[in-house]
């Protein structure tokens, strides 16, 4: 089969996993040395596709061909697709081609499970192994792993990647059992459990400068679960999500609102979720990670599954309108971080400028901060919400969208927690 | 009133703001403006010029305006100049933790855009194979690029460090980056004519392109809101984009009417059987799942 073809079918195989990371990789570039490469800044999307999302790797399988039947994946055993292989010789030369051309920062590679997990795994890693020491490649690597592939070969391949990362897909064993009969919950935790302990040893490390120096490990693991393919309501998908971030410190679940694919399954739902809901998991998770929520205050026992018209944060503040409104003058940073509108990084604006100035409404405008969502909720100098006594519809009908919206964007680099500024100084 | 004609480059702009500043000239009696004739290329910073005496500045200041000088809004270096006034003698020590202040905000609107640019610099030069060196062997790439603002020189180092291994070339219309294993050079800008129209991996880059994106989830909105279209032109996938947009519907509409497959039964392999072993021992103790 031509390269071409293989890499038409293997890439294909390959977008249905939502993960396109590069950030926060170990610095290393390619100066002094033989290859090409660089990471360790901020991630560079290379590219977009008109499905919005982000190309910054080569993502590619090394093979679809799978013994498993996980009926939410095209690649699944039961599927007719077209099946192909690379050779671990083509994957190199592809991802330093297109490496060169500065059309991708790394590759990600993942593939179909063959013979058996040892066997699959050996391969993936002989791929990243090549790209290292025979061709001094110093880009990004992810590589997907097995669960049920023996540790040494995990670790092995957490030595020469940036980032592994094992998908969860689902957020209950009754989902797996019924969809994915192959996977297993409780194993692919232990297996994250046992990439925690090796990232953290390598951390430790850093910290002990007379301690033996443990053989190098990516840097970070991430997962991935799909939404829409069972029954699960938001709630159980976000305290999943809560127990990978607290027990196994993953530094990204992603979302992955499951649509409909070419090779359908008879036993999955034939309608895809809106892709509104994926978006409005992707802002509760950013209310876990960075704003001090917890999932049951984001989902509750009456409304377990988030509110489509509106972000999560906004639902939590017209339900619980009684801690408002904040005074953006005196307010601590973790009020503040609730109020709907303000984000990570206007928070710390704030913080910093009424330290030496009382902040007015026109201060706020000017960090640009979306007025109209931010007015009921705050006290700013000049500003005191009267009538936020608004009865909870009326407040409510407020911000709802317009009845007719057909795209959403989600910007996926919102709030990032912004730095502090240096204390340096300089000579003009 | 005084006016201040330098060239449109940081170095210049530092020199004169360093010397009024030592005369305590305050900025509302200086005028800038930008020298008409395109700049010599100015050397790397200027450390000979002579040293006046002036307070400390914190560097993120001289970070902000190594940034902001890129930028081509003509009121760039009257309002750097008041800052930096208001930092030394308006007794506003702290201005630049005031995000809020019309002048600073002005300033972060500047290097916010002059960050965009670099970043998309980037991400989107799109280097061609243009031969071997004869006596090194090293693989030769130019790129053509066109960015908003003058940023060559802000963006450079990002490619000295990634693409150490190779020689290149990346050319613009204001000044253009070399690097040959050794040293980073910069010469005058040239014209689009000078650079290769494509490379023989951009067939495969574009196969790539087109199998990567989902048809059932198309978000035309948010991908331009990031690769906007004043690039596509210099992007070689981009000449994908229509088509792969106009065939979506049909390509998910057939996804929706195929037959759904059954199930096949499991192939003999010793190692799904070591995994349904392991299934049926784990189950009874499986955690009880997530409702309280
Ligand atoms: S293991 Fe499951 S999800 Fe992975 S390729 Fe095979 S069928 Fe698809």
């Amino acid at each position: 089969m031509e390269l071409q073809q293989k890499l038409e079918i293997l890439a294909d195989a390959a977008k249905y996993d939502a993960s396109c990371a590069s950030s926060g990789a170990a610095r290393k570039d390619s100066r002094g040395g033989k290859g090409v490469g660089s990471t360790g800044g901020a991630g560079i999307c290379h590219s977009y596709a008109p499905d919005g999302r982000c190309i910054s790797l080569l993502k590619v399988l090394l093979t679809n061909a799978c013994l498993y039947d996980c009926h939410y994946c095209i690649n699944r055993r039961s599927s007719n697709v077209q099946r192909a292989r690379f050779t671990p010789d083509e994957v190199v030369q592809l991802t330093l081609d297109f490496y060169k051309r500065n059309y991708i920062e790394g590759l990600f590679l993942s593939s179909g499970i063959i013979r058996s997990a040892d066997y699959t795994m050996e391969l993936v890693i002989d791929v990243a192994r090549k790209l290292r020491e025979e061709h001094h490649f110093r880009g990004y690597i992810h590589l997907k792993t097995i669960p049920e592939a023996s540790p040494s070969l995990i670790e092995l391949a957490g030595r020469y990647a940036d980032r592994i990362s094992i998908n969860i897909e689902l957020p209950t064993q009754e989902g797996l059992t019924k969809l994915a009969p192959e996977k297993n919950l409780a194993r692919t935790q232990d297996a994250m459990g046992h990439i925690r302990n090796k990232i953290d040893e390598r951390h430790a490390d850093k910290r002990k400068p007379d301690a033996p120096k443990p053989p190098p490990f990516a840097t970070g693991q991430s997962t991935q679960m799909i939404v829409g393919a069972d029954d699960s309501t938001d709630a159980v998908i976000l305290r999943r999500a809560d127990v990978l971030y607290g027990d196994y410190h993953l530094r990204r679940v992603y979302y992955s609102g499951f649509s409909p694919i070419p090779e359908p399954s008879l036993l999955l739902p034939i309608k895809a979720p809106p892709l509104v809901r994926e978006h409005r998991l992707y802002q509760a998770d950013w209310l876990l990670r960075f704003y001090g929520f917890r999932v049951d205050e984001i989902t509750t026992d009456a409304s377990p599954n988030l509110d489509l018209h509106l972000d999560p944060k906004l639902a939590w503040a017209l339900r619980n309108r009684a801690v408002f409104p904040a005074d953006v003058n005196k307010a601590s940073r973790e009020s503040l971080l609730r109020v709907p509108g303000l984000g990570v990084r206007n928070v710390n604006r704030i913080l910093s400028a009424r330290r030496y100035t009382r902040l007015r409404l026109a201060d706020l405008l000017r960090l640009r901060v979306p007025m109209k969502k931010v007015m009921p909720f705050i006290i700013a100098a000049d500003h005191n919400p009267a009538r936020l006594g608004l009865d909870d519809e009326a407040l409510r009908a407020r911000f709802l969208p317009p009845p007719r919206q057909t795209e959403l964007d989600f910007d996926a680099s919102m709030a990032v927690p912004s730095d502090i500024d240096s204390a340096r100084t300089g000579q003009m | 009133m005084r006016t201040v004609v330098i060239q449109p480059v940081f170095e210049a702009w530092r020199e004169s703001a360093r010397e009024l500043l030592a005369l305590r000239v305050p900025p509302s009696e200086v005028l800038w403006a930008d020298d008409a004739q395109e700049p010599a290329l100015f050397g790397p910073s200027n450390e000979t010029l002579p040293r006046v005496a002036v307070p400390n500045v914190p560097s993120a200041f001289l970070d902000m305006a190594r940034s902001v000088a890129a930028h081509t809004d003509a009121r760039r270096w009257s309002v750097l100049y008041r800052v930096l006034w208001r930092l030394t003698h308006g007794d506003e020590r702290h201005l630049l933790a005031i995000s809020t202040d019309p002048d600073m905000r002005q300033v972060q609107q500047w290097c916010k855009a002059i960050g965009r640019d670099i970043h998309k610099m980037h991400a989107f030069v799109r280097f061609r194979l243009v031969g071997n060196d004869a006596i090194t062997g090293r693989e030769q790439f130019v790129a053509w690029f066109e960015p908003e603002y003058r940023i060559v020189r802000l963006a450079a180092g990002f490619f000295e460090k990634r693409f150490a291994g190779m020689d290149w070339s990346i050319l613009t219309p204001h000044e253009c980056v070399h690097w040959d294993g050794s040293a980073i050079h910069f010469t005058l800008g040239v014209s689009r004519s000078a650079a290769p129209d494509d490379d023989a991996l951009d067939d495969l880059w574009r196969t790539y392109y087109r199998s990567i994106f989902n048809p059932a989830r198309l978000k035309v909105r948010a991908m331009q809101a990031e690769m906007p279209k004043k690039y596509w032109k210099n992007l070689p996938e981009a000449s994908l984009i229509t088509e792969l947009i106009a065939e979506s519907g049909g390509r998910v509409e057939k996804m929706l009417t195929t037959d759904l497959r059954p199930a096949k039964p499991a192939p003999k392999n010793a190692y799904l059987d070591s995994l349904r072993k392991m299934n049926a021992l784990d189950s009874p103790s499986l955690p009880p799942t997530q409702e309280p």
